[in-house]
């Protein structure tokens, strides 16, 4: 449950955020890769409980699964690869070369309007 | 409103491992990441390791557990400098935890620092400890299935250590399939095989050490 850690952070970002616009932040979208990836439910919860008494109380995040990029070595595919079923979906084959895999980001807040 | 950021969720522990890689540059410090699930075998491999080393190597270790400093008085007897961080229930290591164990060991001193991170074969592989190696360790007990259902753990490794290899014989275990697995995800990680019980393979993984170190 790394969401833990990652909660923390992100509330520490968007608090620092909150104080600069002045108004309350609704919802965050975040983003994510497949080797570190975060679990929707649990990243929520980990937040919610982070969040509880702060300007950040309420808000939902929206959390964008980015896909890992392979090139299979037999067939040259390039394809978006699924770790639970690594096989090349053009040749069946399992050798593969990786894109970097995508890094965990704090992509984009929403704050109520000001008045 | 909407603003956009793009901003680095981790970059607080990522500052902070990349201080650490600087102190491990900067001193010629071999610092490995071990990471496994409990019961792999971590505590046994330093143990073994230690003893079989302590005469050519100055060593460390950072011990990383939810409670308890049963592995650090392991590592203690065995012959090395040894620290606990008491985790108190979180299921990883971070940089800025290392970063103040470091000064503990007095870690300037050593030739070789190991962190035996939480046994865990998800999280801990999320978190940079500014580290020069990763070593993950997969024990033959655990089933053949481990590298298919934690990819990600996998694919960060320098090497992966396939330990308890004496048992091999007395339990199924597709050693094949889990040599392809690693492979489908890491195509450059050393695979060694080894018992630190036994014995058995454990000259591959000090040959592999000192590599590391003379590099």
């Amino acid at each position: 449950m790394h969401e833990t850690m990652v909660a923390e952070n992100i509330l520490r970002a968007i608090v620092e955020q909150a104080e600069k616009i002045g108004t309350r932040p609704l919802s965050a979208v975040i983003s994510c890769g497949q080797f570190n990836t975060l679990n929707d439910e649990i990243m929520q919860f980990a937040f919610d409980a982070a969040a509880a008494g702060t300007v950040c109380e309420g808000m939902t995040l929206k959390i964008k699964h980015i896909p890992l990029r392979a090139t299979c070595r037999q067939c040259k595919l390039m394809f978006e690869f699924d770790l639970y079923n690594p096989h090349c979906p053009g040749c069946r084959r399992e050798e593969f070369d990786f894109e970097p895999d995508a890094p965990l980001l704090l992509e984009e807040i929403e704050f109520e309007e000001p008045k | 409103m909407k603003i956009s950021l793009g901003q680095k969720i981790l970059s607080r522990n990522e500052e902070c491992a990349q201080k650490n890689r600087e102190f491990f540059k900067k001193h010629k410090i071999l610092c490995l990441n071990v990471i496994s699930s409990p019961g792999a075998g971590k505590t046994s491999l330093l143990v073994r390791t230690i003893q079989d080393l302590k005469d050519q190597l100055k060593i460390g270790v950072i011990e990383g557990d939810l409670e308890t400093d049963n592995d650090a008085r392991k590592i203690l007897a065995a012959g090395a400098a040894a620290f606990q961080i008491e985790t108190k229930g979180a299921c990883h290591l971070s940089a800025e935890q290392v970063q103040n164990a470091l000064k503990m060991i007095e870690a300037e001193k050593m030739d070789l620092v190991f962190i035996e991170n939480v046994g865990n074969l998800v999280c801990p592989s999320a978190f940079d400890l500014g580290e020069s190696k990763r070593v993950v360790i997969l024990s033959i007990p655990e089933g053949d299935d481990k590298p298919a259902k934690y990819p990600g753990t996998f694919a960060g490794a320098s090497v992966v250590l396939i330990n308890k290899i004496d048992l091999l014989a007395h339990i199924e275990f597709n050693l094949q399939r889990v040599l392809a697995d690693i492979r489908t995800v890491n195509p450059t990680a050393q695979i060694l095989q080894l018992s630190a019980a036994v014995g058995e393979g454990m000259q591959n993984w000090y040959n592999w050490l000192k590599e590391q170190i003379e590099k």
